[in-house]
Parts: C-alpha cells; sequence; structure tokens
C-alpha cells in the first residue's frame, strides 16, 4: 500500500500496457521527451523507445485520424488529445470513422483505439483549457466513454479501456490528477459499465462522476451532520450507462440529485435524469435535481468558482430534494 | 530534400504489353459497370450514384501500379480502383443501394479500405496504415484517392504534413477532375495542386491524369521511392468529371456544355484503345473479347444489385460494439418486436 496520485496510477497503467501489448503505441503533443504536459506519459518514451512512444505535429484531427488506419492495420493506438478543447478538431474523425468503422465494415474491423483526454475546470487554467465535453461523445453510438473519479481507480479503468475492443474516451478529470489516495494499483475493480457505490446511504441518492464524486462525498459528510443519510454513486462510464445501479439505489432512497461540471441543458444529467424516472418513478417521493455548470462557454480562472458545482449547491439541492 | 516539379511524371517507365492490355480491359469494365450503375439509379435500383466517366484512367492507372498487399484508401467516386482490386461491384454498389454504409467487401482481404463520404477524412487513414506498415518493417505502402475539393481540407493539410514529418511510405494522389460539385478547381485553391507538396517536404508531380500509362508510370515511381524509405509523394492526375457530381447533380447549373464537349473528345478510354490500336498491342479480338466480358460482367452485377435485399433489422445492431451495452440490448429487442 503506497500514496499514488492520478498521474502517477495513469502512468503506471500505460506502462505495463505498453508491456503486455507489443501492438500498443502511445502517441499525441508533447507526450515522448516532454512525458505530456500533465506528465502522464512521463518515462515512457525512454522505457519503450520512439517507436511506440512518439511525438506528432500538432494536428490532432490527423493524430485521431492516423490512429484509424493504424487501428486498421492491427496496431493499438492510445493517443491523448492535449486538453478538452482541442479534442473538437478530431471530432469528425472521432465521430465519422473512429466511433463507426467497426459497423461500417460488418464487424470486420474493429477500432481498439484509447482517447485520453485530460478535461474539465477548477485548475486555474486559460481559456479553451477547462471543458466538459463528455455529453459529445457519450452521444455518439460506438463509442465507449469512461471517467474515473481518483486514483486508483483510474488505474483499473484505463486498464480496462486499453484492453477493451472498442473504442474508449477516457476522460481524465484535472482537478484530480494531484490528489493522492493510499492503495494497492492491482486492486481489482468492477469493469467498465459497472458503477459504484462509494457511499452508502438511505436519504437521498447523488449520481456523480469524475472530479464531482468528491464534492458530492463532501456534501454527504456535511449532510450527515444534519442527519441526512446521503448514498453516493460513482458512474465510472456514460458509455454503458449503469442504469441497474442507479435505479437500485433510487428505489432504496426515493430522492436523486445527479450532478455534473458540463453546462446543464441536453448534458449527461438530463439522460441520468430521465432513466431514473422510466426505472424508478413509483419509488420517487421528489423530483430528480440537477446541480450543474451553467448553459455559458466555460468562465474565465479568476470566477470559475461560479461555475464549477460546489458541495455547498450540492449541499442545497440535497436539502431541497429530502424536504420536498 | 524538397522538390517540386510540373514535368509529366512518369516518362519513359516501360510497360509491358501484356500490362497494356490489362490496363484497357480494366478500363473497359469500369466505363461498362460505371454506365450500368447509372442507369440501376436512373431505374431506382440504386438510391445515389456519383459517375467516375472520364477517370478511367486515372483510377485505373493508379490502382494497377500498385501492389496487391498496397493499401487502397478512395473516396466515395472510386469503382475503377474497386475494380482493379477485384472486388466484387455488387459488394461496391451496396453502398449506392443504400445497403450498408461502408460497402459490403471485407477491407482486409482486399487491402481497400471502405468508402469515404466526409471529404478528404480518409487522407489521414492512408498515412495511418503506411506508418503501420513502417512500424512492422514491412516494404509495403498506401495510396489515397481525393479531389481537387478535398484540398481545401484541413485533414489534406494535416495527412501531408505528418507522411512528411515521419516520411510514411505513402501515396497521395489527387485526380483534379476540375470540379467540386459546382465549384471549380479555380475556386478551391489560388496556387497550383502538385506544388503543395514543397511546402511539405516531398515530391509533387502533375501528370495527364488521361494517358492511363503516365499515371501507371507516376505512381509506380511514387511507390517505389516510398518502399525504398524516401517518404511520400503528391500526384495530381488533371482529368474531368464528364458526369454530374452525382446522380442528384444537375452539372447544367453550373458549367458550359462546350467546355464538357472539349474533354469528351479528350475520352480517355477511346484515346488508349486508340494508342493500343496505332502501336499494335491491341488488336479487334483483345477488344471484341472485352466487351464480351465487361457485358457479361454488366449482367452479372446488374442481377446482383436487383436481387440484394435490405439487411435484417438485427444487423442495425450487430456491429456497433463488440459487446453491446444493456440500452443497446435493449433497443435491439424493442426493434425486432417491430420486425
Amino acid at each position: 500500500m503506497a500514496d499514488v496520485t492520478m498521474n502517477g496510477a495513469l502512468n503506471e497503467a500505460l506502462r505495463r500496457s505498453l508491456t503486455e501489448d507489443d501492438r500498443m503505441l502511445v502517441f499525441g503533443e508533447d507526450v515522448g521527451r516532454l512525458g505530456g504536459v500533465f506528465r502522464i506519459t512521463d518515462g515512457l518514451q525512454q522505457e519503450f523507445g520512439e517507436r511506440r512512444v512518439f511525438d506528432t505535429p500538432l494536428a490532432e484531427s490527423a493524430i485521431a485520424g492516423v490512429s484509424v488506419g493504424l487501428a486498421v492495420a492491427g496496431w493499438h493506438p492510445v493517443i491523448e488529445m492535449q486538453f478538452d478543447s482541442f479534442s473538437y478538431p478530431a471530432f469528425n474523425q472521432i465521430v465519422n470513422h473512429v466511433a463507426r468503422y467497426r459497423n461500417r465494415t460488418r464487424g470486420i474491423v474493429p477500432m481498439p483505439i484509447v482517447i485520453r483526454i485530460p478535461y474539465g475546470g477548477a485548475v486555474g487554467a486559460a481559456e479553451n483549457h477547462s471543458d466538459s465535453p463528455e455529453g459529445y461523445w457519450a452521444q455518439t453510438p460506438g463509442l465507449k466513454v469512461v471517467i474515473p473519479s481518483g486514483a486508483l481507480d483510474a488505474y483499473a479503468l484505463l486498464r480496462a479501456s486499453i484492453a477493451d475492443p472498442d473504442p474508449v474516451v477516457f476522460l481524465e478529470p484535472k482537478s484530480r490528477y494531484w490528489v493522492e489516495e493510499v492503495g494497492d494499483l492491482a486492486d481489482p475493480a468492477p469493469p467498465i459499465g459497472r458503477a459504484r457505490v462509494v457511499r452508502d446511504g438511505t436519504d437521498c441518492s447523488v449520481v456523480a462522476y469524475g472530479a464531482m464524486v468528491a464534492r458530492a462525498l463532501a456534501a454527504a459528510d456535511r449532510a450527515a451532520e444534519t442527519g441526512t443519510s446521503v448514498e453516493v454513486i460513482d458512474l465510472r462510464s456514460l458509455v454503458p450507462l449503469d442504469v441497474e445501479t442507479i435505479a437500485g439505489s433510487v428505489a432504496r432512497t426515493g430522492r436523486a440529485v445527479v450532478v455534473h461540471e458540463a453546462p446543464m441543458s441536453y448534458g449527461p444529467g438530463a439522460e441520468v435524469s430521465a432513466r431514473i424516472v422510466e426505472e424508478s418513478f413509483d419509488h420517487l417521493e421528489a423530483p430528480v435535481a440537477r446541480v450543474t455548470g451553467y448553459d455559458i462557454p466555460y468562465p474565465t480562472a479568476t470566477i470559475e468558482q461560479h461555475y464549477v458545482p460546489t458541495a455547498e449547491r450540492i449541499l442545497a439541492a440535497i436539502a431541497r430534494t429530502v424536504e420536498y | 530534400m524538397s522538390q517540386a516539379s510540373a514535368e509529366p511524371g512518369g516518362g519513359g517507365f516501360a510497360v509491358d504489353a501484356a500490362t497494356m492490355r490489362a490496363l484497357y480491359r480494366l478500363m473497359a469494365i469500369t466505363r461498362a459497370l460505371d454506365e450500368e450503375a447509372a442507369t440501376l439509379q436512373r431505374q431506382g435500383e440504386l438510391a445515389v450514384y456519383p459517375p467516375l466517366i472520364g477517370q478511367e484512367a486515372a483510377q485505373v492507372g493508379s490502382a494497377a501500379a500498385m501492389r496487391d498487399d498496397d493499401w487502397l484508401v478512395p473516396s466515395y467516386r472510386e469503382l475503377g480502383a474497386a475494380v482493379v482490386r477485384g472486388i466484387d461491384p455488387v459488394e461496391y454498389l451496396a453502398f449506392y443501394r443504400a445497403t450498408w454504409h461502408g460497402g459490403m467487401w471485407d477491407p482486409q482481404a482486399h487491402r481497400f479500405a471502405p468508402i469515404c463520404v466526409p471529404v478528404a477524412s480518409q487522407i489521414p487513414h492512408a498515412v495511418g496504415l503506411a506508418m503501420g506498415a513502417m512500424l512492422d518493417g514491412r516494404d509495403t505502402c498506401s495510396l489515397v484517392y481525393f479531389g481537387d475539393g478535398a484540398t481545401s481540407q484541413g485533414d489534406f493539410h494535416e495527412g501531408c504534413n505528418w507522411a512528411g514529418v515521419f516520411r510514411a511510405p505513402v501515396v497521395f494522389l489527387c485526380q483534379n477532375n476540375q470540379w467540386a460539385i459546382s465549384m471549380p478547381a479555380e475556386a478551391q485553391t489560388a496556387g497550383s495542386i502538385h506544388r503543395k507538396a514543397e511546402g511539405y517536404g516531398f515530391p509533387g508531380v502533375r501528370v495527364d491524369g488521361n494517358d492511363v500509362l503516365a499515371v501507371y508510370g507516376a505512381v509506380r515511381e511514387a511507390a517505389d521511392r516510398a518502399r525504398g524509405g524516401d517518404g511520400p509523394t503528391l500526384i495530381e492526375a488533371v482529368t474531368y468529371r464528364i458526369g454530374a457530381h452525382s446522380t442528384a447533380d444537375d452539372a447544367t447549373r453550373y458549367r458550359a456544355a462546350a467546355d464538357v464537349e472539349r474533354w469528351q473528345a479528350l475520352d480517355p478510354l477511346a484515346r488508349y484503345r486508340r494508342d493500343l490500336e496505332e502501336s499494335g498491342v491491341g488488336s479487334d479480338e483483345l477488344f471484341a473479347s472485352v466487351d464480351q466480358e465487361a457485358e457479361e460482367i454488366v449482367a452479372r452485377a446488374r442481377a446482383g444489385v436487383i436481387a440484394m435485399k435490405p439487411r435484417p433489422v438485427d444487423e442495425l445492431f450487430a456491429w456497433v460494439y463488440d459487446e453491446a451495452p444493456p440500452t443497446l440490448t435493449r433497443q435491439r429487442d424493442e426493434a425486432a418486436g417491430d420486425g
């Protein structure tokens, strides 16, 4: 058992997968010599060579498009989009090709590509460095969308994503990169598609993922002080969505609050809320609440604290829901 | 290192008589299938079809110059290249009958990528295939087809630039057919297409795209360079889109009949046949037997297309994921209930 950060856990996941799978490649902007702007690929080029871990021209569409050709040729690309907003130039390649190639070729040509994207705000970053684009990817049939909330699960989920035969958009919550957890990286974890109840409770279910899980847990701690028992679910993947775990929790608590950093309208919270209504309508004691980013472009760093959902906002939503 | 030549490529490349006859056969079959596809569309048997008439030399000459284990990466107007690769025309036309997106052939077996509609987006795929060959230490290369319109797209730039940096073994084959739907080539770029290669650090050549031997020679030369580790080549094959953009387009709205007629007089198939007659490589016997064979191929394709039924509903869900998520499984069951 040791202290481990998400950066370190992701780095170790890449290292172990590169060791086991000699068809795996790691490439993207500054991922080689520098080790990535967040150091997720630190040391990998030295260890595995420039053939398997390489820097590319500054061209996100080509990074994704070249990975399609490499996958057709039987390689296994694990690519990095340097920041959330910089994945948009690759949108055409990911949506029109990565996501559809398997289906277009009637199962003959799979696309075992992992697209790693550092995402989200609350890190004081410049413009175009703090978006939460998961809704775009989750609305694209053919992609899996995986989002870890902490270091140990990040290791397990990235390992599982690399082993997955389907393309995975792997979103890494930047604000959790440096947070330490204590544990063993070899810990077995639920597979992709299984949510995890990270705190048991009886009065209200809070459904979150990525950086919002820690804030939901903080809100649950505060709620407990006033006698409200909150269950917290970490989704771990938006696609597949573990409706069973969500519905099971809401069946017990009768109340649900969905939290994400992305803007509210048409966001993942809308999908989760709809599923709760579809699956657990008879159990609901209150309307499903959403605590999300606002429907505005991600703000400047000096006022971003008003945008990213806080434990206080989550707590207020829990209170409204419980008192309904 | 970087050099861009305005000279026609492929000059002096020796092509034996058997290859010359084979090229004629492939061009004639392509012409016959292309005309039949347009007919099938008019008869309601295809949803849409983009005719390639006029581009047979560019497509057949380039595809035939590549080895069978090289990858060809098409856009959506590459029936001629598919014919060279021995793809069943019915499997190719399945795309245009709206039977299956991408077409129905096995891309791995034919080393021929699925049909690609988003313009220029197939270019980085060919670069990736070339990178894959490099990483495997194989001496194969890839050739990607695109048009003059595609050179305006970012993926053309990103693909060329990347291939130049990594010296990837890829041949960029631009069929400059001078029209991107209604826009003439001079409205796509203020410069010349083949000379763009200079900025990427590899050679660019312009060839007469209606001269099958010139195209064949230029592509052989480029593929040999690629195999030898000398990196990519951009080839601009100057040709003309005799037909409309597709059967859904009316080209009389934006271009003069005289322009089309001028290029019809430069028909690559008629021209090549005359060359073969004059050189004695082609005989009446050859032309008659090719015509006969093309007729049979067309009849089989026609029957196959008409017999092709819509796919069963469960195929909508079969290959979206390796293992369908629970939500998709439920939707599949719902759709089956509709069935």
